[in-house]
């Protein structure tokens, strides 16, 4: 009988024989190279006794603090993030943000200059109130239905919340655009409470997939702690008010253009 | 003692937050990266160790892996896994702190240090149906030695091939690619690691054994 070499014994060993039947076969047939083989194996066995420190539970965060301060910020690259098909809805709206801006900024006669840039203002206002109203709702509905989340069974040990994850991941997103473009309008309180969601929606698109009772229960407590249901809840409210305050005023008929043309 | 090897569902979910991670950095969330940085550290840390043979060299690696990994960022590709790349970009780096070591250590001209660290859990005292007498734990001390020894005297590619393929389950590509060589000549480092393993331990470790079993039996 032809004896295994010791190359294939320990491609065998480390699973990268190619012809890995024909050994098993001829192993089970050749006491010789079986005991050539654990030989091999009581060395590699041997070998896994070498210990690995633990660098303990909080070694990531370890690490990220060593090295936080040497990443330098990455800039221009934020389009990136929209060009992914699931945040497309999410750039569409922006975009339709952009171009209701536009629209109402070339269709406001420009020879009325002091009403034009108050239209202007109270259309782009008008255009966020919107936007951010319906991320809101978007947002509340989400918080909700993940605070409604149970086991179907008492014995089942996780619960799916993947889809509530989904969609924490694509509000976040929205939610920082809105935060910053209420931040440039110099509107804080609205900001304050969009970076306050933020943070639940990042607890939220970080958790796994499936989480234990507890872990749900952890989050849900999350959101209570901060309350961010009535939050969002109040600047809804506020914001529809102000959507109803700037309401544009009823068209101008043409004899009421003429009749100030003539004054 | 290979990585641990998750459900492919849960897999699959570490990779889909990861390449949601990787989106946020690129767009300039530089905290989306730490989500990165907490969750491939310890499997990181473990290669850089088995590679390095010591905390301080390991930790060293795992810092600039991480930071090289986030310079790199943008080369990276969308559908890779992320996890596996970091770790590349790691055995790498170990690579070259192993080559540097060398320099310095020849330079000395200084006996090789072994990690205090692992003095720790020595592998005796994971026996515990036998106490650990003076004669067996420096029985087991020199095994210990030896095998250190053993693995610092590999080249730099078998000791890469036999830590990636042995201890982490790492494919035989992934190996060729930090190695920047073909498959075939990847599995005859691994082969070339193993021999001389084997060459160099073997002696002692069946005396230990029988010695082992000769206190059984008596």
């Amino acid at each position: 009988m032809k004896h295994m070499k010791e190359e294939e014994l320990i491609a065998y060993r480390e699973r990268v024989a190619e012809q890995r039947a024909a050994i098993s076969e001829h192993l089970a047939a050749c006491e010789q190279c079986r005991v050539e083989l654990e030989r091999i194996e009581a060395v590699l066995a041997a070998l896994d006794t070498l210990p690995v420190p633990d660098p303990g539970a909080d070694y990531g965060r370890q690490v990220w603090k060593e090295i936080a301060p040497r990443l330098e910020e990455k800039r221009g690259r934020w389009w990136r993030v929209w060009l992914e098909p699931r945040r497309l809805a999410a750039a569409g709206a922006v975009m339709a943000l952009i171009i209701a801006a536009f629209v109402a900024g070339r269709f406001i006669p420009r020879d009325k200059a002091p009403d034009n840039i108050v239209n202007k203002e109270l259309v782009r206002e008008r255009v966020l109130v919107v936007a951010v109203g319906e991320h809101l709702g978007h947002s509340e509905r989400m918080l909700i239905e993940l605070s409604n989340e149970a086991p179907n069974d008492p014995k089942q040990k996780e619960v799916d919340i993947s889809a509530e994850q989904r969609r924490a991941e694509d509000l976040l997103q929205e939610n920082r655009l809105y935060r910053q473009t209420a931040l440039q309008e110099g509107d804080a309180g609205l900001a304050s409470v969009l970076d306050e969601l933020e943070r639940v929606l990042l607890d939220v698109a970080h958790s796994p997939g499936e989480v234990t009772p507890a872990q749900l229960e952890t989050i849900r407590k999350k959101i209570e702690v901060r309350g961010i249901l009535f939050k969002v809840r109040v600047v809804s409210k506020e914001l529809q008010q102000r959507q109803e305050a700037t309401k544009p005023a009823p068209a101008q008929d043409e004899s009421t253009k003429r009749e100030r043309n003539k004054v | 003692m290979n990585r641990m090897q998750p459900s492919a569902d849960s897999t699959q979910a570490i990779a889909d937050s990861d390449a949601i991670a990787v989106e946020r950095t690129l767009a300039g969330d530089r905290d989306a990266y730490r989500v990165l940085v907490e969750r491939h550290s310890h499997n990181v840390f473990r290669l850089a160790y088995r590679m390095t043979g010591n905390r301080h060299d390991a930790e060293e690696v795992v810092q600039e892996a991480f930071l090289r990994g986030y310079q790199k960022l943008g080369q990276f590709a969308a559908r890779a896994n992320f996890g596996t790349w970091v770790y590349r970009i790691a055995a790498n780096y170990a690579i070259d702190r192993m080559r540097q070591r060398q320099k310095e250590e020849s330079r000395r001209e200084a006996p090789r240090v072994g990690d205090p660290d692992g003095m720790e859990n020595d592998p005796l005292n994971r026996v515990k149906d036998e106490a650990p007498t003076p004669e067996r734990l420096t029985q087991s001390i020199e095994l210990q030695k030896q095998m250190e020894q053993a693995l610092a005297a590999l080249s730099d590619a078998e000791r890469t091939a036999f830590v990636m393929r042995h201890w982490e389950g790492c494919g035989i590509e992934e190996i060729a690619e930090v190695l920047k060589s073909n498959s075939n000549a990847t599995k005859n480092t691994v082969f070339r690691a193993v021999q001389k393993l084997r060459h160099a331990l073997q002696p002692l470790v069946e005396t230990r054994a029988q010695a082992r079993a000769m206190g059984t039996e008596s």
